[in-house]
């Protein structure tokens, strides 16, 4: 074990399975001669060499069907976009290319590709960088989506995507990468897609989050204990795969369950929890399932107003005794 | 026989051979037994056909919806291709991609894609592979000139120059995006300069004859293969048939259509065969095109449907 920040646990990902395997390449603007635009792949230019750590013009579309066009014949490209926002652009290339190549050619067809980036809020950056693009791919069949909360699981599901035969898009966040953890040195240390982890045990209610918004609930969790309210944790980290098995178990335990992510309430990955939740363990309910959320509105950039948008604990708090009947 | 006209004659058969498929699945279209959307190749065969004869079996080909053409001049079987289009699962993509997905992995045949112009970054990503491979390995990317406008074919060529990806673009401007002419699509007629901003090599040229298209796709080959580096190609050429099974054509003349037919290269290499003393083996090439295409459709007709299992992705 040694202790790392958040970018280090995905810069050691990235670094590992590109010595294990000369096939995985990253690409991306600003990736190389810059060190990265949020310095995740500081060194790696210098380590792997131009062929293999790769900056781009601004062409989102053109790179990511590059990649996937690389590796739809056998390479393993990681594609970093700066945020997930300027995915949007690409959207038509991981919508149409990545999801459906392998189902629409028969099989004959893989696509073995990793696209990652920062996303959700940062601070301040305005309506048009703040995006949680998480919602938008997990309606997707045909592609994974992961969204680690700690360095640890940052970099074991990392490994997991690169050495994944189809596309696997991974979420990072601006604000979680100088965050600090104990992360394992192993370099076949790879955690399973699609399993869930219980951050904090509790009996109450359980809190459903995954990313940035773990640490949030976690405060929250420390916050309720104070008022005798004991939450529970869970840890999605894997959005498509869903881990049905473990919001079943919590719940069967607790009775009462809330989800906090960022992104708006309409739709989303939140609804889909709560209807999983509902239609799984609808006799274990004593209360509606509620959904602590971004508000419904672009993200405004008054610092005060943009703190009132994104979820807070206070926020989780209240939707937690409102579970509990004692709001 | 000497070998130039006995490859004229394989040639031909190629032409004829997607020819009586297109038109074969034109009438299954209209009994019913395909569904969906059916974009013919009628007109202009001597390009896919003319492109396969310049290229190496392992060289990547990928085209759009009007995808047919080059999936049989590359090698599918016609069962597989016309399975694909009656929905069965014996088709090349066990029915679950239908006329504008064909796939041929083995042939290298990497797809044709429905969204215009969404494939021309996947071919470059296809050379990209290559050179990174270090393998002397060309692609081929075929789209119309309905692409050219937008953003994915701007940054497919603009990312191929910049990294000298070995690829060949080939514009196929059969002067009609669906119902749009030419004049209302773009503002240069000759698509051929879109090249010069990417400081790209280009080449211009109809598709009277197979032949040609062959030889002068060899030099934009040889360009990729030997040097890296991309070139475009617009080859012009006219669909004889609608944009897909329900167009009616309204946008051009009858007379234009009647001018244009007769430019028919595959016309023009019977005639070709038949002035060189080939006319019993034109017929005897066409007589079993007949039969092969008679069996494609038979065997599309017989095959079983894909069952729900086949249909379900194990990516969820």
């Amino acid at each position: 074990m040694s202790v790392m920040r958040f970018r280090e646990a995905v810069r050691a990902a990235m670094i590992e399975e590109m010595e294990r395997d000369s096939r995985v390449y990253l690409i991306g603007e600003e990736v190389g001669h810059y060190q990265g635009a949020y310095k995740v792949s500081e060194g790696m230019l210098e380590r792997f060499g131009e062929k293999r750590v790769i900056d781009t013009p601004i062409t989102e579309s053109g790179f990511t069907g590059i990649s996937i066009g690389a590796a739809m014949v056998g390479l393993r490209p990681i594609v970093e976009y700066m945020t997930w926002n300027f995915s949007a652009v690409a959207f038509d290339q991981i919508l149409n290319n990545a999801a459906k190549l392998r189902q629409m050619s028969g099989g004959q067809l893989h696509v073995p590709i990793v696209f990652r980036a920062p996303n959700g809020s940062a601070k301040q950056v305005g309506s048009q960088h703040s995006h949680s693009m998480e919602h938008f791919y997990a309606h997707v069949p045909g592609l994974k989506v992961l969204a680690p909360a700690t360095p640890a699981d940052a970099k074991g599901l990392l490994k997991a995507a690169i050495r994944d035969d189809d596309p696997v898009l991974y979420m990072e966040s601006e604000t979680l990468y100088g965050v600090k953890g104990e992360v394992p040195e192993d370099p076949d240390f790879v955690l399973p897609m699609g399993v869930a982890n219980v951050a904090r045990e509790g009996t109450d209610v359980t809190i459903v989050s995954w990313s940035r918004m773990v640490h949030v609930s976690l405060e929250a969790a420390n916050a309720l204990e104070k008022e005798g309210i004991s939450a529970e944790v869970i840890d999605l980290r894997s959005l498509r795969p869903l881990d049905e098995e473990s919001l079943v178990r919590s719940v069967h335990k607790t009775h009462r369950a809330i989800v906090a992510h960022e992104g708006w309430p309409y739709g989303g990955v939140g609804a889909e929890v709560a209807d999983r939740i509902q239609r799984l363990a609808f006799d274990d309910l004593d209360a509606p399932i509620l959904r602590v959320t971004t508000r419904d509105v672009p993200m405004p950039y008054n610092a005060k107003l943009e703190q009132y948008v994104i979820p807070q604990a206070p926020r989780i708090v209240e939707a937690a005794k409102k579970v509990l009947y004692r709001a | 026989m000497s070998t130039s006209d006995a490859t004229h004659l394989a040639l031909y058969r190629q032409m004829v051979l997607i020819r009586r498929f297109e038109e074969e699945a034109a009438r299954a279209y209209s009994q019913g037994k395909i569904g969906g959307f059916l974009h013919l190749y009628i007109g202009q065969e001597p390009i896919a056909v003319g492109a396969v004869a310049a290229l190496q079996p392992d060289d990547y080909v990928i085209t759009t919806y009007r995808d047919h053409g080059l999936a049989l001049a590359r090698g599918m079987t016609p069962r597989a291709a016309m399975a694909e289009l009656f929905g069965k699962v014996t088709g090349c993509s066990k029915g679950l991609g239908g006329s504008m997905h064909f796939f041929d992995a083995e042939h290298h045949m990497l797809g044709g894609y429905g969204i215009v112009g969404g494939h021309i970054p996947i071919a470059a990503g296809t050379a990209f592979a290559s050179k990174y491979r270090e393998e002397k390995r060309v692609s081929m990317c075929f789209f119309g000139e309905g692409a050219v406008s937008i953003g994915d074919f701007h940054e497919g060529l603009s990312l191929a120059a910049l990294w000298k990806l070995p690829i060949v673009f080939v514009c196929e401007n059969n002067e009609y995006a669906m119902g749009t002419p030419l004049s209302r699509e773009l503002s240069v007629e000759d698509v051929s300069t879109k090249a010069l901003g990417y400081g790209m090599a280009r080449d211009r040229f109809f598709a009277d004859h197979v032949l040609t298209v062959r030889d002068r796709l060899a030099e934009a080959i040889e360009r990729a293969r030997e040097l890296s580096e991309p070139t475009l190609v617009e080859i012009r050429t006219y669909r004889f048939r609608g944009h897909s099974m329900s167009d009616p054509g309204k946008y051009r003349t009858p007379e234009e259509l009647e001018e244009r037919k007769k430019r028919d290269a595959v016309l023009r290499s019977r005639a070709d065969l038949e002035a060189a003393g080939m006319g019993a083996d034109v017929e005897a090439a066409e007589k079993e095109i007949e039969d092969i295409v008679a069996d494609a459709v038979r065997f599309a007709e017989e095959s079983p449907e894909p069952g729900p299992g086949v249909a379900r992705s194990d990516n969820v």
